[in-house]
């Protein structure tokens, strides 16, 4: 398991244990994770699952492909450190991930 | 997800038309489930019209994610929305559905005679006896503009499509985003505004690469501005806009001033124009009988992801089966006159004459 720690934009922390295998977006919405809308549910289809990758841990999820970041396009302020959770597949070495999500989800 | 430029605004849809077209059926929507209420209908001899918002067939299988594999379609292990879409569209071929591209009704009403009138937003006009809504999630509309405070300005000069062409001329216009809408138009309004600047968070565009080509040979001409970033601030009183502040990666902040703003930021779904039909709704969702599929309303059905009932699955297989039974019911009210006998496609010679296969 990976703990996995969203950062809302007032602060509030939520801790949730993923599974490796899924995405940080279906973590993030089994367990009702605030600001995480993932309006398509998973297809890279609209950028409502967007969040910002702690810079700790920017390396380890590496950088968006091509088609999230055209998916991005459509993020609210979107900055360097900007993903697409649905597309962060969760794995061992992502224990202890932190991500932020934004003021607002579009 | 980007389709709201001129090229697939005035695409294959048909033409305008004064006399209703008037028909058996009309399917709202053309996703996987409203392709395939049409072989159902046809099956029982009633002919469809389809009317979708978008310029092709397919819903969200071809517009959201026509490379992804679906695995549960019961006898493909794997297929990809694309290729469900045309594989349906095959499978509905003999029953010629007629298609209308690029609109989307606005208003359905029941007329004296007990039949339907449908009046789409291009202004064609359908008489139905049924009509079959699988509208999915709804609408795919244009997007709301990510940026703080851009409610206020929405309508009066901020905007996420064209309607009129004329309503930007000699205005100082912003253009924000780096899909085929966003340049299409770019192209399109630059000879008749009075200034135009582009502006797209970063260097990589969506846009079909000889429309950026052509984008950046104005730039060199001067004719426009682009402007690599985000925006970042709204400036202007009233809902008229004065300027907007465009944020760079490297967070320095350039002032543009402006009287209008495009932004095209994709689509989103929206119930839209089905919540004022007077049909009952339960969070946005249409509720239905599960023997007819059947709305509120007598002779409007509504099958896949739009309706609701006890169990409902949002599943494309749940949709198929529901025209299936939807099918039934509407042949009572199309052919009142004729008894319905059940039959399977494998052995009854009259169905097998509908597939053209014997």
């Amino acid at each position: 398991m990976a703990k996995i720690t969203f950062i809302a934009h007032d602060g509030t922390e939520t801790v949730v244990e993923a599974e490796p295998g899924m995405t940080v977006m279906e973590a993030a919405v089994k367990n009702s994770v605030p600001g995480i809308e993932a309006e398509c549910g998973g297809a890279c289809a609209c950028a409502t699952c967007h969040v910002y990758v702690d810079d700790a841990w920017r390396e380890k999820t590496g950088p968006p492909s091509e088609m999230e970041e055209d998916m991005l396009d459509f993020a609210f302020e979107v900055r360097e450190s900007s993903r697409l959770s649905c597309q962060i597949k969760v794995v061992e070495e992502l224990d202890g991930l932190v991500v932020r999500t934004p003021e607002k989800q579009f | 997800m980007d389709k709201t430029g001129p090229t697939a605004a005035d695409g294959r849809a048909a033409p305008s038309s004064e006399a209703p077209i008037e028909t058996d059926a009309v399917i709202i929507g053309a996703g996987p489930v409203g392709l395939f209420a049409v072989f159902e209908l046809g099956l029982v001899d009633i002919k469809a019209h389809l009317i979708d918002i978008l310029d092709k067939p397919g819903g969200q299988c071809a517009e959201l994610y026509p490379e992804k594999p679906i695995y549960d379609i019961p006898g493909l292990p794997v297929v990809s929305g694309q290729e469900l879409t045309d594989r349906l569209l095959e499978q509905i071929r003999p029953f010629e559905p007629t298609f209308h591209f690029g609109q989307r009704v606005d208003a359905l009403e029941r007329l004296a005679d007990g039949r339907f009138r449908l009046v789409t937003d291009r202004g064609n006009a359908f008489v139905a006896k049924v009509v079959v809504i699988a509208a999915g999630g709804g609408s795919f509309t244009p997007k709301r503009a990510p940026i703080r405070g851009v409610e206020e300005y929405e309508g009066r000069s901020v905007f996420y499509a064209v309607r009129r062409r004329e309503d930007f001329r000699d205005r100082r216009l912003v253009i924000v985003g780096g899909g085929d809408s966003a340049l299409d138009w770019t192209l399109d309004l630059e000879p008749i505004a009075k200034s135009l600047a582009l502006v797209h968070r970063r260097e990589k565009f969506r846009a079909a690469p000889q429309s950026v080509k052509r984008m950046f040979e104005l730039v060199e001409a001067r004719r426009m501005s682009f402007h690599l970033g985000q925006i970042a601030e709204l400036h202007g009183s009233d809902g008229q806009l004065e300027a907007v502040g465009v944020r760079s990666k490297d967070g320095a902040l350039t002032r543009i001033e402006c009287d209008a703003m495009l932004a095209f930021f994709g689509l989103t779904m929206k119930l839209g124009p089905i919540a004022n039909w007077g049909l009952n709704l339960h969070e946005n969702l249409i509720p239905v009988d599960t023997e007819k599929f059947e709305t509120s309303e007598k002779g409007i059905f509504a099958v896949g992801d739009i309706n609701t009932y006890p169990g409902k699955l949002k599943l494309i297989l749940s949709g198929f089966h529901e025209t299936a039974l939807m099918a039934q019911a509407a042949h009572a009210i199309v052919h009142p006159d004729r008894k319905l006998v059940f039959q399977y496609t494998t052995s009854s010679t009259s169905l097998q004459k509908k597939l053209g296969v014997r």
